[in-house]
């Protein structure tokens, strides 16, 4: 069996003694930082970002990993305790679990969380480690044509599966991929957008694009209805689940899973889209729909195993394409360039260890999460009561000297300061960031692509419809263009993001 | 706004691709084309900057059309403080130093909340975080600041 064969090379990576500690660092960390009210995974991968590039790839991404499972675990906390989720996945556990919270059953509603989760996160564990081969196969045989015509199916997908406004979307993915043309022009030398300043000769680095657009704008964005926010936690007790409790989420945990895990692997759609479909699934599918939104069991288990499955199969377009489908999997890509590795399929081949070794690290991440957050509650309720007015200069800190310390240059913090401001201007005027940074992300492979497979076409831009794969992949694009743009599904779509 | 338009977010989203296309184009258009099967430096960008001014023009005219949201109240204190403080730390960083720019940061920024006010709390917040990045990310993890910059001699 290749599969037993490939988990035992990823546990003999994933149990070096070090990459177990950044594993475990990781996921404490992330879960720290993550239950901080109004700090979001995006958020929370962008600050810690710095902390992972004196570590070597395998340790970085294996922290990186362990930073996100921690965050996402976190923001469910925060969102049970005191109803402020910190990230769009997380919100419709705070419907329930906040109830849940409120009744004095906290601690049921954390261990259900977190039961769900690691049930969730070890089958998307296991689907990522079948799957993730025979795609990557299948990617290896792909030229420019398809990369390229990939690049644009994963960016119509995150837009038409994402919330708000598909022009804005759009010209966000544009302004994001026009963005990340500044610098110097791989194929002539030409240095395009720099302004004739040798600071930005390398292009812009996205760890300062991600901090300005989502800590900084974010900060600003908190402190506009600071009023609102109150975190008083009483005291969280009764841990272990009844009987009667397991009994009632062994189903939403399973279809939950099955979800999450099958969205997950939509671009676009990682955790967010997982946690809101499982819950209407479980509402539609329970016997008192009329409990939900008062402390049903089921309506944390739901969505929280199915956050936790997306967020673990989103990984699978990362790995074995190089194609990012939200932003956190465009940090990570981000991260393995600064690392010197060029995403895409031959990282499994060309990097066994370091492929195998974070897919087990990350079913060891969700086992830390599972044992050591319910003990440690004690201290995540203590980090949920700082107050945000203690707590936002501190990120700014940490953004301001992370950002500094990527090229030791004073001008990436004012670039920072920049996109903090172009971040909230977007904010206000209904924009979403989230798209600009994929399209950051991908700009130059997209470029690069385009430019070879013209090239190869002779300058015929049919090449993109004569290649099999290639024309597949753009007819699947425009096809979801097209069922976006058409009125009925359209209203659909909103009423689905109502919800 | 409101009079201009049924739909001041659009109008002003749209203006916002437009600036951004124009100058995409503008500038782009220094760099060479190439051809379609050999493309320029320039090539690339002038079709993305097309495609935003595109947007911008489509945004701009949609909220004469369709109504929608006004764009609220921005938090100008917030923004500038936030902003002007993180420009501020960058600019201070190398001549101040470390110390002078983090206290200039924190407190220039956490006076941006309704909630500031200088308790020993805050004071004692103020002097841990301080000391941490001294000590993590300056002698632990030797990132490159002085901790006092050329003006004190540093």
């Amino acid at each position: 069996m290749e599969l037993f064969a490939n988990l035992a090379q990823g546990l003999g990576t994933a149990f070096s003694i070090w990459n177990l500690a950044y594993c475990l660092f990781g996921v404490i960390l992330g879960t720290a930082i993550g239950v901080l009210p109004g700090l979001g995974p995006t958020a929370t991968i962008a600050m810690l970002l710095p902390v992972t590039f004196g570590l070597p790839p395998e340790s970085a991404l294996i922290m990186l990993a362990g930073i996100y499972y921690g965050a996402q675990y976190g923001g469910s906390t925060t969102a049970i305790l005191v109803n402020l989720p910190g990230e769009s996945s997380s919100v419709v556990t705070a419907l329930d679990g906040y109830q849940m919270a409120r009744q004095g059953k906290a601690g049921r509603a954390l261990a259900t969380a977190a039961i769900g989760s690691f049930f969730a996160g070890t089958v998307a564990t296991l689907l990522l480690a079948l799957f993730a081969p025979p795609l990557a196969d299948m990617a290896l045989k792909f030229g420019p044509a398809e990369y390229f015509s990939l690049m644009v199916m994963g960016l119509v997908a995150s837009i038409v599966l994402a919330q708000g406004s598909l022009l804005h979307a759009l010209a966000m993915i544009v302004l994001g991929l026009l963005l990340g043309m500044v610098g110097t022009d791989v194929n002539s030398g030409v240095q395009r957008y720099t302004f004739d300043l040798p600071q930005l000769a390398d292009g812009i680095n996205f760890v300062i694009v991600a901090m300005g657009v989502f800590g900084l704008a974010e900060i600003i964005s908190n402190l506009e209805n600071e009023g609102t926010r109150s975190a008083m936690v009483k005291s969280v007790t009764g841990l272990m689940p009844t009987r009667e409790d397991l009994r009632r989420i062994v189903g939403p945990v399973l279809r939950g899973t099955v979800l999450g895990s099958l969205l997950g692997i939509l671009p676009g759609g990682g955790a967010m889209l997982s946690s809101f479909a499982a819950y209407s699934l479980e509402k539609k599918m329970s016997k008192h729909p009329e409990e939900f939104g008062k402390g049903a069991i089921e309506g944390v288990a739901g969505p929280e195993s199915a956050n936790n499955a997306g967020a673990q199969t989103s990984f699978i377009p990362m790995l074995t394409l190089g194609i990012p489908s939200n932003p956190v999997m465009a940090l990570m890509i981000g991260a393995m360039i600064i690392q010197g590795i060029q995403p895409g399929p031959s990282v499994m081949t060309e990097q066994p260890a370091l492929f195998w070794g974070i897919i087990v690290s990350m079913w060891i991440g969700n086992l830390f999460l599972l044992v050591l957050n319910l003990p440690l509650i004690g201290l995540w309720v203590k980090m949920i009561s700082v107050p945000y007015h203690l707590l936002f200069p501190a990120i700014l800190v940490f953004c301001a000297i992370g950002v500094f310390s990527l090229n030791n240059a004073t001008f990436d913090v004012l670039l920072m300061a920049g996109f903090g401001l172009l971040g909230y201007v977007f904010r206000k005027v209904g924009c979403e960031p989230a798209p600009m940074l994929l399209g950051f992300i991908l700009g130059p492979m997209m470029e690069e692509n385009l430019r070879r497979a013209m090239l190869m076409g002779k300058g015929d831009p049919t090449v993109f419809v004569t290649r099999p794969i290639s024309a597949v992949l753009l007819v699947v694009s425009l096809a979801m263009l097209v069922t976006v743009l058409a009125p009925s599904i359209r209203r659909k779509r909103e009423e689905a993001f109502q919800e | 706004m409101t009079s201009l338009s049924r739909n001041p977010k659009d109008l002003l989203a749209g203006v916002l691709y437009l600036a951004f296309g124009l100058a995409g184009v503008w500038i782009a258009r220094d760099y060479s084309m190439g051809t379609s099967s050999r493309m320029g430096a320039g090539y690339f960008p002038t079709v993305l900057g097309g495609m935003l001014i595109l947007f911008g023009l489509l945004s701009v005219i949609r909220s004469f059309l369709v109504p929608g949201e006004a764009v609220g109240t921005v938090a100008w204190k917030g923004l500038a403080l936030v902003v002007g403080a993180t420009a501020l730390f960058g600019v201070l960083l190398e001549p101040a130093g470390l110390v002078v720019s983090l206290l200039v940061l924190i407190l220039l920024s956490a006076s941006a909340s309704r909630m500031f006010r200088f308790e020993w709390r805050a004071a004692v917040a103020l002097v841990a975080l301080v000391a941490f990045c001294v000590f993590v990310f300056v002698r632990g993890l030797g990132v490159p600041m002085p901790l006092f910059g050329s003006w004190f001699g540093g």
